[in-house]
């Protein structure tokens, strides 16, 4: 059996044993859901219908009903889109990335977190699908022969790379999300009474018997999709921002832009795994499992990749300046001082000063102060890509096409839609599905629960 | 003689190690265990071999690299070459460094997705599916070790029986199977 050292805080607080770490996670799953849970799923339903209602607009109208003009072609489409995206990319690197650095505090977030990543994937997702305008024709970003009207896709085309990029990391996080879901929906299954339920979990559940062998496949198939799942999600992030770095817009080709966008978005995913995470264990009474140390531990992810992205918006100033290119050093003039100047001091304030207020230890364990924080971090990196995008966009190089980008209320219709749908999911999901990595919890509760650590010295 | 199967249960996955080595020092061949998470170190015990799963993993991928670059051979410099920005349209190895960013997400799709089927199939979990445990608390807080007599010829269930009786067992089943 594995040791850990005595000094490190224990990760599953109070008196716990293999039976209550089941009943508290299933708990939630057999009783009756509270009258919050039904009043927050109706207030994001009702969000999320209405964005569907704007996005049948959309396509039933076109999207022109955007705000889009000729110069700024791409606006809050493609921000919620790198959003979006952004956010996901935290599931991926607490289940992956800390899987192979064996990181055990990740057990208690990485299945919800993973969840997130899978309904953030998904509303990223609508965005380019709808802003393809026409979204019955979207097969025709495959590679299908020219008989459909079209020559091949171009592969040598960053937006086709981000096609399969998409669509690769939405479904290996699928897969590697369900793999660990199934030894749990067995747990469950085999604790429901009611007929129907037990039915259910026990299809969803694939007859998991828990047999030594498959145990071992379990593990082998866990490392080698967390071994795999790493480099793809860097590959994911690096192709978004190539999206704008392989173009010739002044603002957007510059190369620091992969690392920078990479490490914005575990930023952001980290954010929104804390707002839905600290809610989450309050309703469902998770508080030993995720407490205070698991709450520092991301916001010390926080601190550092919020510390790259504010290096990163330095460097790029200045090159821009460095570099010579007077179109270049005007875009980051721009940036700062002209007529969306309140969009970079909101970015600049919310990514690069508010996360180092994490330094204090006072404040990076105290869960009011965090979840506030972890809001504004998010509306800070939203604001970062709308920066980036529509910044460089709206002065171009002839000054008689200058103009302003007006959201109109579809785009904000939209955003918010997208929000409501992604709420909406993840209360089903926190009421349905177990929410902690049951069969993870139970293998460090002997190494890093409380009753064991302190039984031992 | 009818067949038997024995089901020994413990509650915790030490106790159940250590039952385990112990009737396999004797030369009882342990069929299988059942328990709620993977038991590090029992694998050995048991004579469970490694899987090989990382390799069909590994051969998954490298189809999916051959695939990705096969195609865009075909699409990009075969079938219709086309001038795009300047970019060299008549050479696969030319052309290269904008190919390898589907080349690598092809590749961890099929490695990733490859792997994930095999490994349902190969342990028998599919939709649909029905469950095999013997008892519904092992995938909750109790570890069973399944031994059958016809893996073990040379001894009567009495003997094996009295074998595993100890302190640490918390039931024992013993029932015929075909």
């Amino acid at each position: 059996m594995q040791r850990e050292a005595a000094i490190r805080e224990p990760l599953i607080l109070g008196d716990k044993s293999y039976k209550d770490i089941t009943d508290d996670v299933v708990r939630p799953i057999t009783n009756k859901a509270p009258k919050t849970w039904y009043i927050l799923i109706t207030i994001s339903g009702l969000i999320a219908l209405y964005g569907v209602g704007c996005i049948l607009y959309l396509i039933g109208t076109g999207i022109g009903v955007w705000g889009l003009n000729k110069t700024v072609g791409w606006a809050w489409d493609i921000t919620n889109f790198v959003w979006w995206v952004g956010i996901g990319h935290a599931g991926t690197l607490i289940s992956a990335v800390l899987l192979l650095f064996r990181q055990k505090w990740r057990m208690a977030i990485n299945r919800s977190a993973e969840a997130m990543t899978i309904f953030a994937v998904i509303m990223a997702a609508v965005f380019p699908g709808i802003h393809m305008g026409r979204i019955w024709l979207a097969y025709w970003v495959f590679p299908l022969p020219n008989q459909f009207g079209s020559l091949w896709v171009n592969f040598n085309s960053p937006l086709l790379w981000d096609v399969f990029a998409i669509s690769t990391y939405f479904s290996v996080s699928l897969v590697f999300w369900y793999i660990g879901l199934i030894p749990d929906f067995a747990t469950i299954r085999d604790r429901m009474v009611k007929p129907l339920p037990k039915k259910i979990y026990g299809f969803l559940s694939f007859g998991w018997t828990g047999r030594a062998k498959h145990w071992t496949r379990f593990e082998e198939v866990s490392l080698v999709l967390a071994g795999i799942a790493t480099p793809l999600v860097f590959s994911v992030h690096s192709i978004v921002s190539m999206d704008f770095a392989t173009s010739v817009i002044p603002g957007w080709h510059t190369t620091i832009f992969p690392p920078y966008f990479v490490s914005g978005a575990v930023f952001s995913g980290f954010a929104m795994v804390l707002t839905l995470l600290l809610i989450m264990r309050k309703a469902l009474h998770l508080e030993n499992y995720i407490h205070v140390k698991h709450v520092e531990y991301m916001n010390i992810v926080i601190i550092v990749t919020g510390s790259i992205v504010g290096v990163a918006y330095l460097t790029e100033l200045f090159i821009s300046w460095y570099s010579g290119v007077e179109y270049e050093s005007y875009a980051f003039i721009n940036r700062f001082s002209g007529p969306y100047s309140m969009a970079y001091w909101i970015m600049m304030s919310c990514n690069v000063i508010s996360p180092q207020l994490f330094w204090f230890k006072k404040i990076r364990t105290n869960l009011t102060i965090t979840f506030a924080l972890s809001i504004v971090v998010n509306i800070g990196m939203w604001f970062e890509r709308y920066v980036i995008i529509v910044t460089s966009l709206h002065r171009d190089y002839v000054p008689s096409s200058w103009t302003w980008f007006h959201a109109t209320s579809i785009d904000v219709g939209i955003f918010l839609g997208t929000i409501g749908i992604f709420l909406t999911l993840f209360l089903l999901f926190a009421r349905f599905f177990p929410v902690l990595a049951l069969n993870e919890l139970k293998t460090i509760l002997k190494s890093s629960g409380e009753n064991f650590k302190n039984k031992e010295h | 003689m009818a067949n038997k199967v024995l089901h020994a249960m413990y509650n915790d996955e030490e106790k159940l190690m250590k039952a385990a080595q112990r009737v396999v020092d004797a030369g009882v061949r342990v069929k299988d265990v059942y328990s709620p998470f993977p038991i590090h170190g029992l694998d050995p015990i048991i004579g469970v071999k490694r899987t090989r799963l990382g390799i069909a993993s590994f051969m998954y991928g490298m189809t999916g690299t051959s695939l990705a670059l096969l195609g865009m051979w075909y699409f990009m410099i075969y079938d219709w070459p086309m001038n795009i920005g300047g970019k060299p349209s008549f050479s696969l190895i030319q052309n290269l460094p904008a190919f390898v960013p589907v080349t690598f997400e092809f590749s961890v799709l099929c490695a990733a997705h490859g792997m994930a089927i095999t490994y349902l199939l190969r342990n028998g979990t599919l939709p649909g599916m029905k469950a095999q445990n013997p008892d519904p608390r092992t995938t909750d807080d109790m570890f069973v070790m399944e031994i059958t007599t016809d893996q073990n010829h040379g001894k009567s269930t009495e003997e094996i029986e009295a074998m595993l009786k100890d302190d640490d067992l918390i039931e024992l089943s013993v029932k015929d199977y075909e």
